[in-house]
């Protein structure tokens, strides 16, 4: 019964596994370290934010990595006017759809809603931000492995270089960029851990109360576990 | 709790000179309620784990109904697009994870507490399938028991469509267009439901009234008729013996004990279990790996965009499963109605078991090999069905044994189960029962 139990439990994970799934790198976790998400921020703000909004983080959430108001409003401020404000962008969701052929999402949740059977979120956000190479058969000029013919253009292609397909279906970079290649890994790494950041900004202290509270309700389990055996003794 | 019928109580002039709960209780059957549900309720002293989750069941009603209270104040049903294109009803999710105080643990706890509900209620229904608790005098527990299954399934579903998420719109698509396949009024049917020719603003505002007033009202009246039933006729056990045909002189059953203190202070060690269990998820794994909160419901809902696989959350999978298997065309109707059939036929199956089983013995523990190996098969195909219900029709075990076909065949077995019960549990072998509950 025991192993036939254990069989049952395993199937999704064997049956996951035969699935035709898609090859993930593992993100790494920089949660908790606060120069890696600024720095993530930093890129999310210069880069990402043209087009994409992430309008349910306000700005003076960003005060949670470690930033102040004063260096949020001079470094981080260009699509509002107080901190208070949502991180969002000039809607011209037409025009966007015109250049793009689809309006780009908001990213607020994007490293929830990228998770899947083959990997995190941030896994897939990891590998889809490494993975852009050059295809002069895309009106982008660029096309994706791990995302087929993907509207957004590689925008951090300055900092990463070129890569192309080679003629063994592995990507190359043809002309590096402005970074190395293990520069712009901790680059990407940084920026997927800001907006494993954003999605859930309070999922560090959600954990941190949890502890507290598991370690509660062991000291009640010993009590109620106490007064049963105790009213209990007579019973036969 | 018949009516008070001596007058000398009825003498108190209302002052509170005298004792405050006699006043009480020449006014409302206080002191008899709490003497006739608890402190002089006599539960068999022999539960065992199973019977924990009965109590759990109306813990996890609470922990959902105050949170729901919350969520309420702060959630907007509203499917219009707000200034970032976002539908309302989805932000305010998202603005109650983010900027309510708390409001992230309050949810959390709710999309968590669905699940458990369902994971206690079918422990909850496990238990009377293993110690035959629907068997008489308790058949009316079963059938209201049934009818709480039923109302709960329509509760998370009509919650699940509030997040307006890509599965909460598409989940409720494939349901509410599943009506359409009634013939004759199918179509104007489906209308009537949603509201709407799709799920759409008027769809999400009356889901949102049926899953906030409508279905908790009827939940909580059958609860009530639920445990007044039970109280009335007695607690089955773990052997199946009714401790009412063996009383002390004061016509207290011999193997009973008060439900107050006795149960109650074991209940409160359930529960501690329990918060335990759901806290580790509401904590440390709120999503549930993607089966408590679907991955796919974190991208709002879109009418132009259709999901590749659209998967009903776990607690629904394996009804989904009978519904998908079937897949012909009977008498000339489409099979998409002989798939509503089949789902509500799963459930309403349940409120027959106690007229369906022929045993002269109620618990497992004198029930022959026959009745352990069916059940034992019933208990693995529905967790095989609730498994392919997670998955494409295109399923394949392993890559090699297609899932849909293993999925007919279990749908077959879930209710041959049933209906050849008269026969094989008369057939089958019973040890006879004791004459005392044992410990």
């Amino acid at each position: 019964m025991k192993k036939l139990l254990t069989a049952l439990l395993l199937a999704p994970a064997i049956a996951m596994a035969s699935g035709a799934a898609l090859h993930l790198d593992k993100a790494p976790d920089v949660q908790g370290d606060n120069a890696a998400l600024q720095s993530g921020a930093r890129t999310f703000v210069n880069y990402c934010m043209n087009c994409h909004g992430l309008s349910y983080v306000r700005y003076n959430r960003l005060t949670q990595l470690g930033l102040s108001e004063q260096q949020i409003k001079d470094h981080l401020l260009f699509t509002a006017d107080k901190v208070g404000q949502p991180m969002r962008i000039a809607a011209r969701p037409a025009e966007q759809k015109t250049w793009f052929g689809a309006t780009p999402p908001d990213l607020s949740l994007v490293a929830r809603s990228r998770a899947s059977g083959d990997g995190t979120g941030a896994d897939w956000l990891y590998t889809y931000l490494r993975s852009f190479y050059q295809d002069e058969k895309r009106p982008t000029g660029w096309n994706n492995t791990i995302y087929e013919n993907v509207g957004m253009p590689h925008v951090l292609w300055q900092l990463q270089g070129t890569q192309i397909m080679n003629g063994e279906h592995k990507l190359e970079l043809a002309t590096p960029g402005t970074q190395t290649p293990a520069e712009y890994d901790k680059t990407v790494a940084d920026l997927v851990g800001f907006m494993v950041w954003a999605a859930e900004p309070e999922a560090g202290f959600r954990k941190q109360l949890g502890a507290g509270v598991l370690a509660f309700l062991v000291v009640l389990f010993g009590f109620a576990y106490k007064m049963k055996k105790n009213y209990w003794k007579d019973i036969k | 709790m018949a009516s008070n019928t001596n007058f000398e109580k009825y003498k108190s002039d209302g002052s509170l000179q005298g004792n405050l709960l006699e006043w009480f209780d020449a006014r409302f059957p206080a002191t008899s309620m709490w003497r006739g549900h608890l402190s002089e309720y006599y539960a068999p002293k022999n539960f065992n784990f199973w019977y924990f989750f009965g109590s759990l069941a109306m813990l996890v009603l609470v922990i959902q109904i105050v949170t729901g209270i919350f969520l309420v104040m702060h959630y907007k049903p509203d499917a219009s697009l707000n200034a970032d294109g976002i539908p309302v009803a989805f932000a305010s999710v998202e603005y109650i994870m983010r900027d309510v105080p708390w409001g992230w643990l309050i949810r959390y706890m709710h999309s968590t507490g669905a699940s458990a509900f369902f994971l206690v209620v079918y422990l909850h229904m496990f238990r009377g399938m293993l110690y035959g608790s629907y068997r008489q005098p308790r058949e009316l527990i079963w059938i209201f028991g049934t009818l709480l299954f039923l109302c709960l399934m329509a509760e998370a579903f009509m919650g699940y469509l509030l997040p307006w998420g890509q599965m909460s719109f598409w989940g409720a698509q494939v349901i509410v267009n599943l009506f359409s396949a009634i013939p004759l009024v199918g179509e104007p049917l489906s209308i009537w439901i949603r509201g709407d020719f799709v799920v759409g603003d008027a769809t999400l505002n009356r889901f949102f009234s049926f899953h906030v007033i409508a279905v908790p009202l009827v939940l909580l009246g059958l609860v009530a008729a639920h445990i007044l039933a039970l109280h009335e006729v007695g607690s089955n056990n773990p052997d199946g013996v009714e401790i009412k045909k063996r009383l002390t002189p004061e016509g207290i059953p011999l193997d009973g004990i008060p439900f107050h203190p006795y149960y109650s202070v074991k209940d409160i060690v359930g529960v501690v279990v329990f918060l335990m269990v759901f806290s580790i998820i509401v904590f440390f794994a709120p999503e549930g790996g993607g089966y408590f909160l679907e991955y796919n419901n974190f991208i709002p809902a879109d009418p132009l965009k259709t999901p590749p696989h659209i998967a009903p959350v776990w607690y629904f999978t394996p009804y989904y499963s009978l519904l998908r298997a079937m897949v012909w065309p009977l008498f000339g109707i489409d099979a998409k109605f002989w798939g509503v059939v089949a789902m509500g036929g799963g459930v309403v199956i349940l409120a027959f078991l106690p007229w369906l089983d022929r045993s002269p013995v109620k618990s497992i523990r004198y029930r022959g090999p026959i009745f352990k190996t069916l059940l034992t098969i019933f208990v693995i195909s529905f967790f095989i069905l609730g498994f392919l219900g997670t998955k494409a029709p295109s399923y394949a075990f392993f890559d090699v044994i297609p899932g849909a076909p293993v999925a007919q065949i279990l749908s077959a077995y879930y209710f041959l189960f049933f209906l050849t019960m008269p026969w094989w549990s008369k057939i089958d072998k019973y040890k006879p029962e004791p004459d005392r509950v044992t410990m």
